[in-house]
C-alpha cells in the first residue's frame, strides 16, 4: 500500500429493526488506488456503500474523506455536498433524459455548455450516441455513460456497487477492463463492491474481505490469495487444500514435502502443529505408481476447462477419512479417472488459525 | 427529527430508528399524509357523533326493528347470488376468449369489458324503460350482474395471461388431467385477482343507490337515502350507516383472509414462453353464441334503450337547453376534485413507499378505506359535520368537492401509487450525489417521471365523479345540477325521453376508461397457436 488514506472508515454500526448489518467495521483506502470490497451477497456491502454516500447515516462510527469528517455521532453531511461520484447497480440512467443530458447532469448550466460533456463522451467511447435515450443503449453503454456522469464533477471518491453483474458474460469482461482503464487514468481513488472474487482479484489495487458486517482482511490481491487469515477465506477466494503441518524454523513439514512458509507464522521460532493452505496449482501430479517421495492416490474426478484441469485426488496411503486433494494441471495433462498418482507441493505457504472453518 | 429535545445521541437514534424504517423521515410528507387520513377519517366520525346523538336506545329499536332485519336479509342475499354469477360468468368468459381458439378474440376482450362503462343507474334505467315489470329481487340480481360482471372478467383475464404455462405443463407431466390443471394451477395462481374482482363487485353492490331505487328494491342504501331525504331522520340514517360500514368492511376483511398472505408470484427468472390455445372444435359456435348473448344483454339492451328514447325525446320533446351548462358543471366540480384527490395521494403514497413504517403504512391502508364507504355514507358524514360546525360548507360546491376526493381517494392512491414506482429512491440517490439539493432533484427527476402517472390518476377521479349520482344527491348546491342529478330528476318523472341524452353524455365519458382497460387486456396476446 502507497500513500496517505482517502477515505477512512472508523468502527462503523449500522442495522435494521434489531438486525445488525456493519458491526464495527474499519476500512482504509489509499489515495488513487481501487480498492475492492469482496463480500458475499447479505454480508453489507451495499448497506456500507450507502452510508459512505450519505443515503444512509452511520449509527456508531466515522467514516471520513482526506481527513474531513462525513458521519459521526454528530455530524452527516448531505449526499450532494459528500463530492462522492456514485454508479448502482444497472447504472440507474434517468431515463427521461438522453445520454448527454445524463452525463451533465451533475454540472452547472455554464459547464453543460462547454465541452466538458462531450469530451467525457468521447472518454468512454459514447460520442455518436449522445443523443440516445437510455433505454436505446446496451447494458455495457448503460454503464459506462453512468460511470461518465459520475466522474463529471471529478469526485474526490468513486463508488461502484457491483457494476458488471447485470452485464452477460461475454461482455462484463470487456466493460471490467474499460471501466478499471478509465477509473487509472483519471487517477480518482475508487471503492468497487463485488461479490465475484476473481473481478476483485484481477481488477482492484487492494481487497477488502467483508464478512459478518466487519472487515476481516484487507491487502494486496496477491497477499490475501496467498496468505488467507482462516480456512473460510481460504476457500472463498479460491480452491484450497487444507493440509495438516508441523511448523518449525520457518518451514512447513507436510506429507507433501517441506515447504517454505510465509507471513506472520514464518516468524515464530517454537515448533507447533498446524494447518497450511495449498493452492490447486501448487501441485505436481505425476502419473506413476513408484513408491517416490510424495502422496500417492488415484484420480477421483477430472473437472476439464480447456486451458487447464483441475483433478480431484483420493490419498491411497492412508486409511483414516482425509479429504481428497484438489490439483490444477494444464490441460494438455489431465488425467483419466483412475489414474495412480504421486502428488508433490512446490513453492510458498501460509498457515492459518485451526478455530473457525 | 427530535434536535429540539436531544437527549443521548443513543436514545435519539433509537426513537427514530423505532419510529422510523429508514434513517430520515422528511416530516412534510408524513404531516401531510396524516392531514389526508384525518380528512378520511372525519365523515366516519361524524356519522358515529351523529348516531350516538339520538341515543343508544334509540339506535337500539332501530337497528333491532324488523325491517333491518328485512333489509340486511335482501343486501346479502343480493350479495351472495350477483357475486357469485358475476365470479361464474366472468371467469368462464375470460377463460373463453384468452385460452381459446375463439374467432376475434381481441373484439370480445373490448366488447366484454365495456359494460363497465355504463354506470349502474343508467343500466338499470335501460331495461326498466323497456319493461316497467322489471322489480325485485330477481331483475336486481340479473341486471346487477349483467353490470358489474367485468369487475371480475377485467381481473381474470390479466391473471390468465399472467400464469405462467410451465406451471401448467409442469402439472400435465406430473399426470393431472386439463380440468385437474384448471383447478389446481391456473384457478389456484389467478384466485387473488378473482377475488379481489368479487370484492369490487360485492362493494359496488352495497354502495349502489340509483339502480335500486328504479327496480323498487330495497337494500340498506336505498332505506337510508329514504330515511334521510324522505324522513329527515338523520340519526336514524346515521345510525342505518353503521351497518353498512361494518358490512364493507366485513368484505374487505373477509378478501384479505380468502387470499391470504401466500406467495403466488412467480419464482426465478428466465423469459416466460407463450402457452398454446385450447382447440374449441365443434364447440366455437355455441361459445361464440354465448358471449354475444353476454354481450348482447350487458351491452346491447342498456344502449339500444338509451339510442331509443334518445331519438323518440328530440322528436316529442325540446331539446333540453340546460345540458351544455349542467356539463360544465359537472366538469368543473370534477376537475377540482380530480386534482384534489391527485395532490392528497402524494404524501400518502409517498410516505407509504419511502419512509415505510407504521404510521405511514396505515394511513395508506385508511386512505384505501374509501373503496368500501358508499358515497351515501361519506356524503351523510360530511353532512353532519358541517351542519355542527362549518354550516357555511353544508350543500356548498367546496363541500361536494372535498366528498368526491374522499370517495374517489383509492383510485388516486393507486395511480400516483404505479407512478412513483416508476421514479425508484436509486435515481434520486444518483441525483443527490452528483451535487442537487433535495428539492432540486423532486422537479428535475421525480416530477418528470411521475407527470404520467398523475395525469391518469387525475383522469381516473375525474371520469368517476362525471359519473357519481348518490353524494351528488345529497351534497350538491342548490341551483347546481350535475349531468347524473339532472338525468335523475327526468327519470323520477319518468320523462325518459329527457333522460336519455344526459345518460348518453355519461355514457360517453364513462366508457373512456373502460375503453382503455380493456384495450390493456385486448392487446398483449401472450399466447399462440399450438
Amino acid at each position: 500500500m502507497n500513500g496517505t488514506s482517502a477515505l477512512e472508515v472508523h468502527d462503523l454500526w449500522k442495522g435494521y429493526a434489531g438486525n445488525k448489518v456493519l458491526s464495527g467495521l474499519d476500512l482504509e483506502v489509499p489515495e488513487g488506488s481501487l480498492s475492492a470490497v469482496l463480500g458475499l451477497s447479505g454480508c453489507g456491502k451495499t448497506t456500507l456503500l450507502r452510508v459512505i454516500a450519505g443515503f444512509e447515516s452511520a449509527q456508531q462510527g466515522r467514516v471520513s474523506l482526506s481527513g474531513r469528517v462525513l458521519d459521526d455521532e454528530r455530524t452527516h453531511i448531505a449526499p450532494e455536498r459528500r463530492d462522492i461520484g456514485y454508479v448502482p447497480q444497472e447504472g440507474a440512467l434517468f431515463p427521461h433524459l438522453d445520454v448527454q443530458a445524463n452525463v451533465g447532469f451533475g454540472l452547472s448550466r455554464a459547464q453543460r455548455r462547454g465541452s466538458t460533456v462531450s469530451e467525457l463522451l468521447e472518454m468512454v467511447g459514447l460520442g455518436p450516441l449522445a443523443k440516445r435515450m437510455p433505454h436505446e443503449l446496451s447494458g455495457g453503454e448503460q454503464q459506462r455513460a453512468a460511470l461518465a456522469r459520475a466522474l463529471a464533477r471529478n469526485p474526490a471518491l468513486l463508488l461502484l456497487d457491483e457494476p458488471f453483474s447485470s452485464l452477460d458474460a461475454t461482455l462484463r469482461g470487456a466493460v471490467r477492463e474499460e471501466v478499471s482503464a478509465l477509473v487509472r487514468r483519471q487517477g480518482t481513488t475508487t471503492v468497487l463492491v463485488t461479490h465475484d472474487q476473481e473481478e476483485a482479484l484481477s481488477l482492484a489495487d487492494s481487497v477488502a474481505v467483508l464478512r459478518n458486517g466487519q472487515i476481516v482482511q484487507q491487502g494486496s490481491p496477491q497477499d490475501i490469495y496467498a496468505t488467507p487469515q482462516d480456512a473460510g477465506l481460504a476457500n472463498f477466494l479460491g480452491d484450497a487444500n487444507l493440509i495438516e503441518a508441523a511448523l518449525a524454523d520457518g518451514r512447513a513439514q507436510t506429507p507433501l514435502g517441506i515447504l517454505q512458509l510465509r507471513g506472520q507464522t514464518a516468524q515464530q521460532q517454537t515448533p507447533r502443529q498446524g494447518i497450511v493452505v495449498i493452492r490447486p496449482e501448487q501441485l505436481t501430479v505425476r502419473a506413476t505408481n513408484e513408491n517416490k517421495e510424495g502422496v500417492r492416490g488415484i484420480v477421483e474426478r477430472c473437472r476439464y476447462y480447456g486451458h487447464d484441469a483441475l483433478l480431484t485426488i483420493r490419498q491411497s496411503d492412508t486409511t483414516s477419512p482425509v479429504a481428497p486433494l484438489l490439483a490444477r494441471v494444464g490441460g494438455e495433462h489431465a488425467l483419466p479417472v483412475g489414474t495412480h498418482v504421486t502428488v508433490t507441493a512446490a513453492g510458498a505457504v501460509s498457515a492459518i488459525e485451526e478455530t473457525s472453518t | 427529527m427530535d434536535t429540539l429535545a436531544s437527549p443521548s445521541p443513543h436514545l435519539a437514534g433509537r426513537w427514530r430508528r423505532l419510529w422510523a424504517g429508514r434513517a430520515s423521515l422528511p416530516l412534510a410528507t408524513t404531516l401531510g399524509a396524516a392531514l389526508v387520513g384525518a380528512l378520511v377519517l372525519l365523515p366516519l366520525v361524524f356519522l358515529v357523533v351523529e348516531a350516538q346523538q339520538s341515543g343508544w336506545n334509540q339506535i337500539e329499536r332501530l337497528l333491532f326493528r324488523h325491517n333491518t332485519a328485512v333489509l340486511l336479509w335482501n343486501t346479502l342475499r343480493l350479495v351472495l347470488a350477483s357475486a357469485t354469477l358475476c365470479m361464474l360468468i366472468g371467469v368462464a368468459a375470460a377463460w373463453c376468449v384468452e385460452r381459446t381458439t375463439i374467432p376475434g378474440r381481441r373484439l370480445w376482450a373490448v366488447l366484454l369489458v365495456l359494460p363497465l362503462g355504463i354506470p349502474d343507474f343508467v343500466v338499470g334505467f335501460g331495461w326498466v324503460s323497456i319493461d316497467h315489470s322489471l322489480h325485485g329481487y330477481l331483475p336486481a340480481v340479473m341486471i346487477m350482474t349483467l353490470s358489474l360482471y367485468p369487475l371480475v372478467f377485467l381481473p381474470a383475464m390479466a391473471g390468465l395471461a399472467g400464469v405462467d404455462p410451465a406451471l401448467e405443463e409442469v402439472a400435465r407431466s406430473l399426470g393431472m388431467g386439463p380440468w385437474q390443471v384448471f383447478f389446481k394451477v391456473t384457478m389456484r395462481q389467478m384466485l387473488p385477482a378473482v377475488l379481489g374482482g368479487c370484492l369490487l363487485v360485492t362493494l359496488g353492490l352495497l354502495a349502489e343507490y340509483g339502480a335500486f331505487e328504479i327496480l323498487q328494491y330495497q337494500t340498506f342504501t336505498v332505506a337510508i337515502f329514504t330515511e334521510f331525504k324522505l324522513g329527515f331522520d338523520t340519526a336514524a340514517a346515521c345510525a342505518l350507516s353503521l351497518v353498512l360500514v361494518a358490512l364493507g368492511i366485513a368484505a374487505l376483511a373477509g378478501e384479505l383472509i380468502l387470499v391470504g398472505s401466500g406467495r403466488l408470484a412467480r419464482i426465478g427468472s428466465g423469459a416466460r414462453r407463450k402457452g398454446a390455445k385450447v382447440k374449441l372444435g365443434r364447440l366455437t359456435i355455441p361459445v361464440l353464441l354465448g358471449l354475444f348473448a353476454l354481450a348482447a344483454l350487458a351491452l346491447g339492451v342498456p344502449l339500444a334503450a338509451l339510442a331509443y328514447w334518445s331519438i323518440r325525446g328530440s322528436s316529442t320533446t325540446l331539446p333540453s337547453a340546460s345540458i351544455a351548462g349542467d356539463a360544465l358543471h359537472t366538469a368543473e366540480l370534477s376537475a377540482a376534485a380530480a386534482a384534489l384527490a391527485t395532490v392528497m395521494a402524494i404524501p400518502v403514497t409517498a410516505a407509504a413507499m419511502r419512509h415505510r413504517n407504521h404510521l405511514s403504512t396505515m394511513i395508506e391502508r385508511l386512505a384505501l378505506l374509501p373503496q368500501a364507504l358508499p358515497g351515501l355514507v361519506v356524503a351523510l358524514g360530511l353532512v353532519s359535520f358541517s351542519v355542527r360546525y362549518a354550516l357555511p360548507l353544508y350543500q356548498s360546491a367546496l363541500e361536494l368537492i372535498v366528498a368526491y376526493a374522499i370517495l374517489f381517494l383509492p383510485l388516486a392512491v393507486v395511480g400516483v401509487r404505479s407512478a412513483l414506482a416508476l421514479a425508484p429512491t436509486h435515481l434520486e440517490e444518483v441525483a443527490r450525489s452528483l451535487g442537487r439539493r433535495p428539492v432540486s432533484v423532486w422537479v428535475s427527476v421525480t416530477l418528470p417521471l411521475i407527470a404520467p402517472g398523475l395525469g391518469v390518476a387525475f383522469l381516473l377521479v375525474f371520469i368517476s365523479s362525471c359519473t357519481e349520482l348518490t353524494a351528488t344527491l345529497l351534497l350538491r348546491p342548490t341551483g347546481i345540477n350535475t349531468l347524473a342529478t339532472q338525468f335523475w330528476v327526468y327519470t323520477s318523472d319518468f320523462a325518459y325521453g329527457a333522460a336519455a341524452p344526459y345518460a348518453a353524455l355519461i355514457v360517453a365519458i364513462s366508457a373512456i376508461p373502460a375503453y382503455l382497460l380493456s384495450r390493456r387486456v385486448a392487446k398483449p396476446s401472450r399466447t399462440t397457436q399450438s
